[in-house]
């Protein structure tokens, strides 16, 4: 199941809720920490800015939130320019990395706080109030400090607070950063739910491919203060564009050569390793002969070939492998191997009936298609 | 031990270990000694706190109710007295057990003390008792007859009531002075004549400067502190270092700096004459009054509220504003609900630090150096007669020693 590359950005601009236009940011008037930054948010979308720390994803959240100035570009909301608009004037809801909850108030609180300041009356605050406790399901906790509360709780009360005065766009800044694996999980869940439930639209920053693949309906994949990959989960994992999200995003068997030739057209070159030995491979980031190239293999797509053939096709690259190490993780086995000059293959099997047991210094036979062996840039 | 890993069980008399010892007694035994060593570690401390701080405070306010002299030197009249009831004069019993101190006491040598602490309390006491006791050694029963002869001051039954008042082991009358009150003849607490009156005056001074000199001292050093918190570490460091820099310098040239920049000849003056600011003749008074002491003690004492303040807004996450500002608080709104309400106990600790610091440093110029700002009311010329210095001087200096 390989998805188009080109995820299918609205062409109406009217579905177009917030933008960043060919933003750029500089702190020190020397580098760019933003480099063009274009991203169009849909009305109710989940977009998720993904990249390691230090390429730039969180500053552009917070020049969405008013707390940085874009030094160049634009940021558009619902067709309003905001760059001048002060932070507090662009109703829109924020969750911290570190929740940011009030410690002197008390949870409710800190609820209210949203509401009290833009005027509204006891009685419709109490009733929001009770409605966003209920909605994370901490209605006991309102009298509670948020010194009292475990961290998913908080986390959960940070959520509410950026919600409950029904803004448009809620950003979040790595909120689940702080939590330990099971937690974040269950939080990934809420956060999801609450989402297809209010239909708000959400802009979330993370470096944690997996939560993004979880939860995102598109991804930005940033590195170095630009987008390396605008797509849906799907696309990114299976489709990467270039060898940074192929490496960021999943697990990748890297093999680097020469394009020497280009026969197959649109369905396949031919790429000579520094090894030498030939692969068959998907042209997906190179234009001419004798360009360098990565090739990006999936583990899970390398298939071990019994000894004696079978009545599937041989697929299109097939070569010898010697096991060097098995790993054994409950659901399934990692397998690294020596072949084509790299000795950190990593080959995928699942724990089932059906798949050879290997043992280190075994030799096999290994194979995969050239459709799934992406031709990427150096 | 094989079955050290066995769970505590659970007993008739709760839990207990493995081998059936109180959870709760093993468990003071294995922290006893982590216990001991704490103590040890705090002990010179301990010691020092007590020796140097707490037994001299408790002799002090002893001391400030500490009332000897009358049931000491007057043995037989403070017993005699017991059973008087305060009205009309006492029995005969009483002026022969008076006559037998006076002439006791003359002999001893110590009737001075008795009747100087009697003076405090009723001025001519000391005179009184010097002349009665000159004919005591001489007198012959009736001896009530024999002291009025002596002197007719004995028929006045309000120094028979104060004898009796001060025969007690304990007296207010010290703390009484402190405020300004004495006790009436009668025995009831009245106000001092309005010409004695001067520490209550004195108190509501030190406390309404010390209040000023806090209150401005917090303005000042909220920003400063705010900045100290906020500033990149270069900068920060270098701003840090200004804000110590008066506790590197001596009091004492603080002092005289503050006095060149403040007087009347000074470099502030010349500077407002310079730029026409106001006339030759019309040089503003600014030391050696309350302006000055307000300017120079906010000045010393300003690191003691910048640090506190510092220390709280140090640990206030930028995040908190960011929250308040994106859920739609204003910059002012967002300071008073989320940020001023964090640093209350940096203002609380910086301004209890002040304030202390600076009613003690106040109160000793008051009472000591005599400066002008602790200039005394003008209708009251006698106050400093030394005749009623002793009344108020004890606990009061106790008061401020204490510091």
């Amino acid at each position: 199941m390989v998805m188009t590359a080109e995820p299918d950005v609205p062409q109406e601009t009217s579905s177009c809720f917030a933008r960043f236009s060919d933003v750029q940011k500089s702190y020190d008037g020397e580098t760019l920490v933003v480099k063009g930054f274009n991203l169009e948010v849909r009305r109710g979308e989940f977009v998720t800015l993904l990249g390691p720390s230090g390429s730039g994803k969180t500053t552009c959240l917070m020049m969405m939130a008013g707390f940085e100035t874009p030094t160049h570009g634009e940021i558009l909301l619902d067709g309003i320019p905001i760059n001048k608009l002060p932070p507090h004037k662009r109703g829109i809801g924020m969750v911290f990395q570190n929740y940011a909850l009030f410690p002197h108030m008390s949870v409710a609180e800190n609820l209210a706080f949203p509401l009290e300041v833009r005027g509204m009356s006891k009685e419709e605050i109490t009733s929001k109030v009770a409605n966003a406790l209920d909605m994370v399901r901490l209605g006991e906790f309102g009298d509670r400090r948020p010194g009292q509360l475990s961290g998913g709780q908080q986390q959960r009360v940070a959520l509410a607070r950026a919600l409950v005065f029904e803004p448009e766009l809620v950003l979040m800044d790595e909120p689940l950063g702080a939590l330990d694996k099971n937690l974040r999980e269950e939080m990934q869940f809420e956060i999801k739910r609450i989402h297809q439930r209010l239909g708000v639209t959400m802009l979330y920053v993370t470096h944690d491919q997996t939560e993004a693949l979880t939860m995102s309906d598109r991804i930005a994949v940033f590195n170095d203060g630009i987008v390396q990959q605008l797509a849906t989960p799907e696309a990114l994992y299976e489709a990467p564009e270039n060898a940074f999200v192929a490496y960021f995003i999943g697990e990748n068997n890297r093999l680097n050569g020469v394009v020497s030739r280009l026969d197959g057209g649109e369905a396949y070159c031919t790429v000579t390793l520094d090894g030498g030995e030939e692969v068959k491979a998907l042209p997906v980031a190179i234009k001419a002969m004798g360009e360098r190239t990565q090739l990006s293999l999936r583990p899970e797509r390398v298939r071990l070939l019994a000894e004696e053939s079978s009545d599937a096709p041989l697929p299109d690259n097939v070569f010898t492998a010697e096991v060097k190490e098995v790993i054994y993780l409950g659901d399934h086995l990692r397998t690294r191997v020596a072949v084509c000059g790299s000795e950190e293959f990593i080959i995928k099997t699942p724990n089932a009936d059906g798949y050879p047991v290997l043992k280190p210094g075994q030799s096999l036979k290994v194979g995969w298609d050239a459709q799934d062996c992406r031709a990427l840039d150096a | 031990m094989s079955d050290s890993s066995v769970p505590a069980t659970s007993g008739p008399e709760g839990l207990t270990t493995a081998d059936g010892v109180p959870l709760k007694q093993s468990l003071n035994r294995a922290v006893r000694r982590s216990r001991l060593k704490a103590l040890l570690l705090v002990a010179p401390l301990l010691i020092f706190i007590g020796l140097a701080f707490v037994m001299p405070i408790f002799d002090m306010l002893s001391r400030s109710v500490d009332n000897p002299e009358v049931s000491t030197y007057l043995p037989r009249t403070s017993e005699s007295l017991t059973h008087w009831d305060g009205e009309g004069l006492p029995d005969e019993a009483a002026y022969a057990a008076l006559a037998q101190d006076l002439a006791a006491g003359l002999k001893a040598r110590n009737l001075g003390r008795v009747a100087s602490r009697l003076n405090y309390e009723m001025s001519g006491m000391r005179s009184l008792f010097t002349k009665s006791a000159r004919k005591a050694g001489r007198m012959e029963p009736p001896f009530k007859e024999a002291l009025i002869k002596a002197d007719k001051d004995w028929q006045d039954p309000d120094i028979w009531r104060l004898i009796k008042r001060e025969s007690g082991l304990y007296t207010a009358s010290y703390y009484l002075a402190a405020i300004d009150r004495q006790f009436s003849p009668t025995g009831e607490i009245v106000e001092k004549p309005e010409y004695l009156q001067i520490h209550v005056v004195l108190f509501i001074r030190t406390f309404w400067m010390s209040a000023v000199i806090t209150g401005l001292a917090l303005l000042l050093a909220y920003p400063v502190a705010w900045l100290l918190a906020t500033l990149p570490a270069g900068r920060g460091n270098l701003l840090m270092i200004l804000v110590l820099l008066p506790f590197w310098t001596s009091l004492l040239v603080r002092t005289t700096t503050w006095i060149a920049i403040l007087q009347q000849q000074g470099v502030l003056n010349d500077m407002l004459v310079g730029v026409g600011l106001i006339a030759e003749e019309a040089r503003i008074q600014m030391i050696y009054n309350k302006t000055g002491t307000i300017i120079a003690m906010t000045h010393i004492l300003l690191p003691f509220m910048i640090l506190p303040l510092y220390s709280v807004m140090k640990t206030i996450p930028p995040s908190y504003m960011h929250a308040a500002r994106s859920l739609g608080a204003g910059p002012v709104t967002a300071f008073r609900r989320v940020y001023f309400p964090q640093t209350l106990p940096g203002i609380g600790a910086g301004s209890i630090l002040v304030f202390i610091l600076s009613i003690a440093i106040t109160s000793r110029r008051h009472w000591w150096v005599g400066s002008p700002v602790a200039s005394l009311p003008t209708s009251s010329p006698t106050t400093c007669r030394p005749r009623s210095i002793g009344g108020w001087q004890r606990p009061l200096a106790r008061f401020c020693w204490s510091w």
